[in-house]
């Protein structure tokens, strides 16, 4: 039984995989960069669903760790240093401002949290706006190259989506080790019960600063390659609204689950695409769509699944019981 | 017998009140001390100022002839001190195995290893030991927040244990749970005194408990210690009778 149910999952996951690399070569340029927007927008996404959906730390500062790195890319590679070199710098960068921002973390929770890092957010965007001489301001950077990988020119759309998919490959595997270890069962224990966490010898600090850090360091990997994806950035879409939007994607997809992140970026970049037929309404039927939904499931997309699940659990449970029971009254 | 545990004039104060007033008391090595009290006597707050949950107002906590006050509690946990809260505390989520795991991790290895090494800590079978000693082994694969109130106490004091720690204080480990589990919680107490040479300090309401279990009795009333003893001396003190055990 369940040995089929894990067989069934890694084979729909090895399709989804092989769609994913086979089905975009017919894309045209614009269909290319909507799927590689969501793949970047995916790995931001997985960050914050580390720091608040794992670690149950809220942050409204992700989109400013994406601007960190995107900046980070685009300074750089626009005076010749490769991108790989820039990727490094990028997560060097945001893990550091992340873990300071961590701190906050320590003395203040939830809502007031959310302040602190909102307040993050506005800062960031005001040093990418106004130090002209290193952001270029509001004219931002043009000209971004896109990288050489192995010898490959990656200036077309699809092979600089391939970039884009096999970063996200690489980030996943990183984030599914690391939920796995004894590292992801201490970001559980500190957001469900820090208190009995650190009576445990859980240090709580190290962790709650480690979760900001990891969590941010991939916001800073969204943005080293959102800037040659777009090959021009300017302040704006670094702005408190990509934060929100990351925030609404780990939540409408699922915090704290895996794949999570993956259909909540879908959801956020793929779903107003799919409804632009409806002209002017499209953005009014997106929010009607996502409130129905939160409604319906708060726990997000997953957190559906998560209850069927646990439904169909107690009822195999109860039928075991149940049998248990009888053949013990027979042999009486 | 040497002190494992030494605590001196602790004192705790919030505002205007006065939640413990000056205690001090050693734990003995391999005894179990049951400490009782009426309702809001400061016993609890004790228990928070020794690991470091607040910081006294004064006094000094010893650990093994070395001052420990004012430290984390995670950092107790890594000394050999571990304990159980009033209210229950597992986490809900994750499964019987997965919380004794996580309660035996920190104690294992480094950061890096914890990241890099095993996802189980290699504490598996460890955690499935402690599942068997506890009776749990049917439910090792739930998730804590399905069992009933009774299992997730048992599972509460299970995971102290998890660190192999040489001192663990109970507060009211038998508070909602029923008779015959009791028993069971009484003898697997018992036997990691006994296996383990682990020192216990249990808070208790329930006399029959405590009294079989101790080999000795603190009684706090209003923030000091108002007795202490053998349980039958206790039990006899005609301030403790007019304090706690009523008429």
């Amino acid at each position: 039984m369940s040995n089929l149910g894990k067989t069934l999952k890694i084979a729909l996951g090895l399709a989804v995989i092989a769609a994913l690399i086979i089905v975009p070569m017919n894309f045209n340029r614009y269909g290319l960069f909507i799927l590689s927007q969501w793949a970047v927008m995916t790995i931001a996404a997985m960050g914050l669903n580390l720091t608040l959906g794992y670690a149950g730390q809220v942050s409204l500062a992700q989109g400013a760790f994406v601007g960190i790195g995107a900046y980070a890319a685009a300074i750089m590679t626009t005076h010749g240093w490769p991108l790989p070199a820039a990727l490094v710098v990028a997560i060097v960068l945001s893990f550091a401002i992340g873990w300071v921002l961590g701190y906050p973390a320590l003395r203040v929770q939830h809502h007031y949290l959310a302040f602190v890092t909102l307040a993050f957010s506005t800062l960031a965007f005001l040093v990418f706006r106004n130090e002209s001489w290193l952001t270029g301001g509001i004219y931002g950077i043009s000209n971004i190259p896109r990288p050489n990988i192995l010898g490959f020119a990656t200036n077309r759309p699809l092979p600089f989506y391939y970039v884009c998919l096999g970063s996200l490959a690489i980030v996943s595997l990183a984030v599914w080790w690391l939920i796995r270890s004894p590292w992801g069962r201490a970001f559980m224990a500190l957001r469900e019960n820090p208190l009995r966490a650190q009576s445990l010898g859980v240090d709580t600090r190290r962790y709650t600063l480690m979760a900001f850090a990891i969590g941010s360091a991939l916001g800073g990997v969204a943005g080293a390659l959102y800037a040659p994806l777009t090959q021009y950035i300017d302040p704006v879409p670094f702005n408190l609204s990509l934060s929100l939007d990351l925030l609404m994607m780990v939540i409408v997809g699922g915090a704290g689950f895996f794949l999570g992140p993956f259909l909540g970026a879908m959801i956020a970049v793929l779903l107003p695409e799919w409804l632009r037929f409806t002209e002017g309404y499209y953005l009014m039927i997106y929010a009607v769509a996502v409130m129905v939904l939160l409604i319906w499931s708060p726990t997000g997309i997953l957190g559906i699944l998560d209850r069927y699940m646990a439904e169909r659990r107690t009822k195999a449970a109860s039928a075991l019981r149940a049998v248990a029971k009888s053949r013990l009254e027979t042999a009486q | 017998m040497s002190a494992v545990l030494e605590v001196t004039d602790i004192k705790k104060s919030f505002g205007g009140i006065t939640a413990v007033d000056g205690v001090s008391f050693d734990v003995r090595e391999g005894e179990i001390l049951g400490l009782i009290g009426p309702n809001g006597c400061g016993k609890s707050t004790l228990f928070n100022c020794i690991l470091g949950q607040l910081t006294p107002t004064g006094g000094e906590v010893k650990l093994d002839g070395k001052t420990v006050t004012g430290l984390r509690p995670s950092e107790l946990n890594g000394l050999g001190v571990s304990r159980t809260f009033q209210l229950l505390q597992v986490f809900p989520k994750l499964s019987v195995r997965e919380n004794l795991i996580l309660a035996g991790q920190e104690h294992q290895g480094n950061m890096a290893s914890r990241l890099f090494g095993r996802s189980d800590a290699g504490l598996t079978d460890a955690a499935n030991q402690m599942i068997g000693f506890f009776k749990l082994d049917h439910l090792a694969n739930e998730p804590a927040g399905g069992l009933s109130y009774g299992q997730q106490k048992l599972l509460d004091a299970a995971m102290a244990f998890m660190g192999g720690p040489r001192l663990v204080l109970l507060d009211e480990p038998a508070g909602g749970v029923n008779p015959s589990m009791l028993s069971n919680l009484k003898e697997r107490l018992v036997a990691i005194n006994r296996e383990k040479n682990a020192t216990f300090v249990v808070i208790e309401h329930n006399m029959e408990f405590v009294m079989s279990l101790c080999s000795r009795v603190m009684v706090m009333a209003e923030g000091k210690v108002l007795a202490m003893g053998r349980p039958d001396e206790v039990r006899k003190n005609p301030a403790v009778i007019e304090a706690y055990l009523g008429h």
